[in-house]
């Protein structure tokens, strides 16, 4: 029988199988960041080991670093030292690290990609569990812990259960104005946020092939919103055009034997899933989060739900307590729900394609009175090509503020946070409680629908904007 | 890591469901460098409320977390499984666990338990009925035990093994590293490096 992406790129992997264990695998790159390794770094120093494979290892700063004023010193103490203790676990080991103001530095999901590390075929790893995006290259792509991180500096391999496999099939066009972030909200709203646990998700189909590779970065970096344990999408001519030519990227000989190798990396079609979720493209539209999870979402042009038609009691009461803390009122039409804070940057929605999208939108036109909007650039290469392009003008010009490489206003860990209360609509991946800063109000939107939100001062798609035109010439 | 085997404690309901782990602990706790010391931030926002069930003076002490599905959605921080045991959480019941974190806690001997949503519903009446009802988790039987409720669970023998034994991965994987060594010998050439080695 014939095998998934997933269970090929793990049947490469696997250093030793014994019956009643778990797969001991070899993880071909780790990434780092100052959260989630400092314990890891202790653990190592506590039991006289070394980092096994400095060569597949890599680390940056990204969750507690500033946005702005980045050449003074970080102000919040406890953040300086997680990253001064990053910083000296990297010269005492060894690990090739960018420190916020190297030109490499960025979100670490960001960094990965763009300096060609990951590749097809691969295993990679994060204490992070946003990792999944690398999956967009048919990389096997897990978030873990500290203690696996630990495992991995130290044996460059990680013990793991096989997990099942699940097709998420999209096929058709998707509609004007919809993008990668509706549709992977669409789709964890329709699986729930356990439906992909266990799972290795992989998004196949004719309107998945036709996604650029940031696109597919957005959406496999949500499957973990899904509970999945990864997510991926088979490598074509997309991602090879993509690494190609990147730093990392192998070349000559290399690259052709890479190539072949990559060009099998496809599910046969004898393969079984062990579950399949359908999607017609053509039905999709923009959407948006209501809740405090990333599945309770609806299309833009529906109204929040009324709690009393969910038939699981503990949907209803999380659906209860989402309107309580979010401070809707079923029945209220989305569109009607203004917002103090536009955010748009994160591990989702931080590359240069999201940022080219928001500008196109915002070009001309001035962020609502009131409204305030924040452009971070998902690492330092972004934020420079995008002033080659000129959008941190347009940014500027439109009344945002356009800052430094970072995750930002993502989570409650640096400066860039809500105040209790606030509303805001952003590009980032999670709306739990408190998640953008004590008490804030998180929808989480597109990039195409935080700029018109930050236009039009409520949640918003682009068509809501065809009535007030740019004005010509600008 | 810390064997477990069986422990007997009274529990405190969580009639919650999809408790992410922005909730256990949320992210500003997590600058902190080491492992301990986070028992003040579990449930932060929550326990900002008298009335959560947490900071009922009944529940002081308690030790087995009895919690609505999904729990542990979200971000990887392990920090996660370390507010619960800092605070004296030994075990953590639900229906449904997310991946990460219960990957995380078995590392870390925070035994967490998939029992049917069913015997979740009869352990927080059990539990909410009469706060001094303490609930036995077994990991030798792999049973539940609470007055009037005997409930199986599973756990791959695997880790079972390992969490009674209270042993760490990292050694038993060093022991494959013979293993480890040809696999390597045997990667292709085109495999990425961060650095020349």
């Amino acid at each position: 029988m014939g095998r998934t992406l997933a269970e090929k790129v793990w049947d490469d992997h696997v250093v030793r199988r014994a019956e009643g264990e778990p797969d001991l695998l070899f993880i071909d790159l780790h990434l780092l960041h100052e959260v989630t390794s400092p314990q890891a770094f202790d653990g190592l120093r506590k039991n006289g080991r070394q980092v096994r494979r400095l060569d597949l290892t890599i680390a940056t700063e990204d969750h507690n670093t500033p946005t702005i004023d980045i050449d003074k010193p970080i102000a919040d103490p406890v953040s300086r030292v997680q990253l001064e203790t990053l910083r000296k676990n990297c010269a005492e080991f060894g690990v090739r690290l960018h420190p916020l103001g190297d030109v490499e530095q960025g979100v670490v999901h960001v960094v990965g990609p763009q300096l060609g590390l990951t590749q097809p075929g691969t295993t990679v790893v994060c204490g992070d569990s946003h990792t999944s995006t690398h999956g967009a290259f048919g990389a096997l792509a897990f978030g873990i812990g500290t203690s696996q991180v630990e495992h991995v500096l130290a044996t460059q391999t990680l013990p793991m259960a096989r997990p099942k496999t699940m097709a998420i099939t999209v096929e058709g066009e998707l509609p004007d104005g919809v993008t990668a972030k509706d549709l992977i909200l669409a789709i964890i709203a329709r699986i729930g946020t356990g439906g992909g646990q266990g799972y290795v998700l992989e998004y196949r189909g004719s309107a998945i092939e036709k996604l650029s590779m940031e696109a597919r970065m957005t959406i496999c970096n949500m499957s973990i919103e899904a509970g999945a344990r990864a997510g991926m999408i088979a490598p074509d001519r997309t991602t090879f055009d993509y690494l190609q030519g990147r730093d990392h990227a192998p070349q000559g000989a290399d690259w052709d034997a890479a190539v072949e190798y990559w060009k099998t990396l496809r599910t046969d079609d004898d393969a079984v899933f062990d579950a399949e979720v359908f999607i017609d493209a053509a039905e999709l539209a923009p959407f948006v989060t209501w809740g405090t999870n990333p599945g309770q979402g609806a299309p833009l042009s529906a109204n929040v739900p009324d709690p009393a038609s969910y038939e699981d009691a503990s949907e209803r009461l999380a659906a209860e307590k989402a309107l309580e803390y979010m401070g809707l009122t079923a029945g209220q039409p989305l569109r009607d729900i203004n917002v103090d804070t536009v955010f748009v940057g994160s591990c989702t929605n931080g590359r240069i394609e999201d940022l080219r999208n928001a500008a196109a939108i915002l070009d001309g036109r001035k962020v609502a009175d009131g409204v305030r909007m924040l452009v971070v650039p998902g690492s330092v290469r972004v934020a420079l090509q995008a002033v080659e392009e000129g959008l941190d003008k347009v940014f500027k010009e439109a009344g945002a503020e356009w800052r430094h490489a970072g995750c930002s206003m993502c989570l409650g860990m640096n400066p860039d946070q809500l105040a209790p209360g606030e509303r805001s609509a952003s590009t980032s991946n999670r709306n739990f409680e408190g998640r953008q800063g004590k008490g804030g109000r998180t929808h989480l939107v597109s990039p195409q629908v935080a700029a018109a939100t930050a236009v039009l001062g409520h949640l918003a798609s682009p068509a809501d904007l065809s009535e007030t035109p740019a004005p010509a010439g600008v | 890591m810390e064997a477990f085997t069986t422990h007997t404690g009274r529990a405190v309901p969580l009639r919650r469901s999809n408790v992410d782990t922005d909730q256990i602990i949320p992210a500003h706790w997590l600058k902190k460098v080491t492992r301990d010391g986070f028992e003040d931030g579990l449930f932060e926002a929550w326990r900002k409320d008298p009335e959560f069930v947490l900071n009922r003076p009944e529940r002081k002490g308690a030790s087995v977390l009895v919690a609505g599905p999904d729990f542990g959605t979200g971000s990887s921080r392990e920090h996660a499984v370390w507010a619960l045991q800092n605070y004296g959480f030994k075990a953590v019941i639900s229906s449904r666990f997310a991946d990460i974190f219960r990957g995380n806690s078995l590392k870390n001997g925070l035994l967490t338990v998939v029992l049917g949503q069913s015997v979740v519903d009869a352990l927080w009446e059990l539990t909410e009925a009469d706060p001094t009802a303490e609930i036995t988790v077994d990991l030798e039987k792999r049973q539940v035990l609470a007055p009037g409720i005997t409930a199986d669970f599973e756990l791959d023998e695997n880790a079972r093994w390992r969490l009674l034994n209270g042993l760490d991965d990292i050694s038993l994987t060093l022991q494959n590293e013979a293993d480890i060594a040809a696999y390597e010998a045997g990667r292709p050439a085109f495999k990425p490096r961060t650095i020349d080695a």
